[in-house]
């Protein structure tokens, strides 16, 4: 995984129920913090854009999509357990 | 609170599942718009019964449906369904949808989340194709990723208030774990029996080596509802409640039709033979014809062109037809024309009623309108005794409801047997006409006696009567009685033929006496006759007399005359 890959992500929110909040407060953070300048993030509420959801496979929300770099992968939640996430994201071999 | 309730809804309306026996006992169905819970062990039928209500609904009740399906993928459902021949390929896409749900093995879960993703796309769906019912399937699959208990309560509590907003009737599934929830005992999503408006509790059991399954209604928010446990089948159609008549519900019609018993005898001991729908319970110890006697009675009926089904538990239909043409009862050729049904129950297992259920389902396919179950004491070995009473009142409420004249047989043991005992089943009471088969000891010999013990709404023989089993078929013996008993066996044989001597010996007197009077009568005949001649040559006698008397005199006359003429002493007298 190069170093200079940039991060695409995708988070499906429902409106401002607490959980979602959190994740994208959460996302933001960890942007910052390990990938500033070189991610993109797409926020979708289910709410407003449901059909997106559907075709999607959304069921739980809030849930973060990573699109790039690497396979796809999912986290639900409300992404407090900032070591998983980090974890999955592959961002602790990025960032050594 | 539920007061408030139903004050503001107003009257609560019932959604039709469609479920043989299950709208029975909740007087029409789950409540529409409201939340049912469906709570059971794993294989209790929970996805079936909750498949079958979208899928009736779809179907017969104008009610497109979306299955939302958190375990088992949609393919494998429709694959399943399919066994039940449900046809869902005609109803999805327009009038029922699958939704998989199942979280991917995968799924990373960082922190807290909820369900309104999934409500989302659903509430789009919903509207797009007017859906009216919702099943939730094994909801507890996602519950159980949620954090903690509020988490889940609160999610619950989202999904209700997105139900209720949307008027839709739902179902979620449960695991209940293996024993019945019950709100003392800590159950993880014991709050949800409160806040669904419907409860009902699956449970799967095995009681001496056979399974036994039930369904029970646990609480009904605004509706009476039958509360005791209801033994459910799944069959080749799907969900089967099991169900005995409901208070209220409309009698059976009823019908002065009488139907032949197949011997003569007996039908004129009934006064005409059995009422049409009628339950007859022949019992007796093993080898007192009560196989023969049911048999007479399905003759006769193929015999009036009724389709009739004889279901055995002892034999084979084959033997059974062979053993029956030994006394003159031929079936053989009705199974050819396909009237008769010959069903060996020894290869239906399961429960009692999943035995009652093939039997229903048999006796549908064939349209009996005859059915002979030989013996029915057969259903009450596999159960306890509660719950045969309940197989024997459903067996015969469902043939009276579908006018089926209904004979079975039941076995008693011989010491019973003498006592006029009662079967397990409990049938005595519930049949209408109860003809005991007994071998009667007299003289050292043992002789079939059969009697009437009841037979509702006809006046019937009080006689004990013998039958004869012979080549040409059954019949009762004349009735000879000495002495206040019914002669049976070799005494009624004698004093048959006693009375035949007798009878023999007054005609030879009769005769006899007839001929000597005939004697005496051409005696005295003969002797008028010589009287009556003797009489004719009297009377002709007496004429000559007259006749010659005069003559006599006239010449006697004359000679005195010619005298006196020839003396000439006197002149003529005569000039």
């Amino acid at each position: 995984m190069s170093r200079r890959s940039v991060y695409k992500f995708r988070l499906f929110i429902a409106a401002d129920t607490l959980n979602s909040v959190q994740a994208a407060s959460n996302l933001h953070a960890l942007c910052k913090a390990h990938l500033a300048g070189r991610h993109e993030i797409e926020v979708i509420d289910v709410f407003k854009d449901p059909k997106r959801a559907l075709a999607e496979g959304i069921r739980m929300t809030p849930t973060l999509v990573k699109l790039t770099p690497g396979p796809e992968r999912r986290i639900i939640g409300s992404l407090t357990d900032t070591d998983r996430v980090i974890q999955t994201l592959g961002l602790d071999a990025d960032a050594a | 609170m539920k007061l408030a309730r139903s004050s503001t809804v107003g009257a609560l309306r019932k959604s039709p599942s469609g479920v043989l026996g299950f709208d029975e006992i909740t007087g029409g169905g789950l409540p529409r718009g409201r939340t049912t819970l469906l709570a059971g062990g794993p294989g209790c039928g929970k996805t079936i019964f909750a498949l079958q209500f979208l899928v009736n609904g779809a179907r017969d009740f104008a009610e497109p449906g979306i299955f939302v399906a958190f375990e088992e993928g949609s393919r494998r459902l429709v694959a399943n369904a399919e066994s039940f021949g449900w046809r869902l390929d005609q109803l999805r896409r327009r009038k029922l949808l699958f939704v998989d749900a199942q979280p991917k093995p995968d799924l990373v879960q960082a922190g807290d989340f909820d369900l309104c993703g999934m409500l989302a796309g659903l509430a789009v769906q919903a509207k797009q194709m007017k859906a009216r019912r919702i099943v939730f399937d094994a909801l507890d699959m996602v519950l159980s990723l949620l954090p903690d208990l509020a988490a889940r309560r609160r999610e619950i509590y989202r999904l209700h208030d997105w139900l209720m907003a949307r008027d839709l009737t739902c179902i979620f599934t449960l695991k209940a774990g293996a024993g019945e929830p019950t709100f003392t005992s800590p159950q993880p999503y014991g709050f949800m029996q409160f806040m669904v408006d419907c409860s009902v509790i699956l449970t799967h059991s095995v009681v001496l080596g056979i399974s036994q399954r039930n369904l029970r209604v646990q609480k009904y928010r605004g509706s009476s509802f039958d509360e005791n446990e209801s033994p459910f089948v799944i069959g080749d159609t799907g969900f089967n409640v099991a169900i005995s008549r409901i208070l209220g519900q409309a009698d059976a019609k009823v019908t002065r039709e009488r139907v032949s018993c197949g011997v003569n005898r007996l039908d004129t001991m009934l006064g005409g033979g059995f009422y049409r729908a009628a339950t007859v319970l022949i019992t007796g110890v093993p080898g007192t014809a009560k196989t023969t006697l049911s048999g007479a009675f399905a003759q006769a009926a193929c015999s009036r062109g009724e389709r009739t089904m004889i279901v055995s538990f002892d034999s084979d239909g084959s033997e059974v037809i062979r053993n029956l043409t030994s006394v003159g009862i031929q079936l053989e050729r009705y199974v050819k024309s396909g009237l008769l049904r010959m069903v060996s129950a020894r290869t239906i297992t399961g429960s009692a009623e999943a035995c009652l259920v093939r039997i229903k389902a048999l006796a549908k396919a064939h349209k009996a309108r005859c059915l002979v179950i030989d013996p029915v004491s057969a259903l009450a070995n596999s159960v306890s005794e509660v719950r045969a009473h309940g197989v024997a009142e459903r067996l015969i409420d469902w043939t009276k409801s579908e006018r089926i004249t209904l004979v079975c047989t039941s076995l008693l043991s011989e010491a019973e047997g003498q006592a006029v005992g009662d079967s397990a089943l409990h049938i005595s009471t519930l049949a209408d006409t109860w003809i005991h088969l007994n071998y009667l000891v007299q003289a050292g010999e043992r002789n079939r006696g059969m009697s009437i013990i009841k037979s509702r709404g006809t006046a019937h023989s009080n006689q004990v009567r013998e039958l004869i089993l012979s080549n040409d078929g059954v019949t009762l013996a004349d009735i000879f009685t000495a002495g206040g008993e019914v002669l049976m066996g070799t005494m009624r044989w004698e004093k048959e033929s006693a009375e035949r001597v007798a009878k023999e010996v007054a005609e030879v007197a009769g005769k006899l006496k007839l001929v000597t009077l005939d004697a005496q009568q051409a005696e005295l005949q003969v002797r008028l006759t010589a009287v009556q001649t003797e009489l004719v040559a009297k009377q002709v006698e007496k004429t000559l007399l007259a006749s010659t008397t005069a003559s006599r005199k006239a010449v006697t006359l004359r000679g005195s005359e010619r005298m006196r003429e020839l003396r000439g002493g006197d002149a003529p007298k005569r000039e």
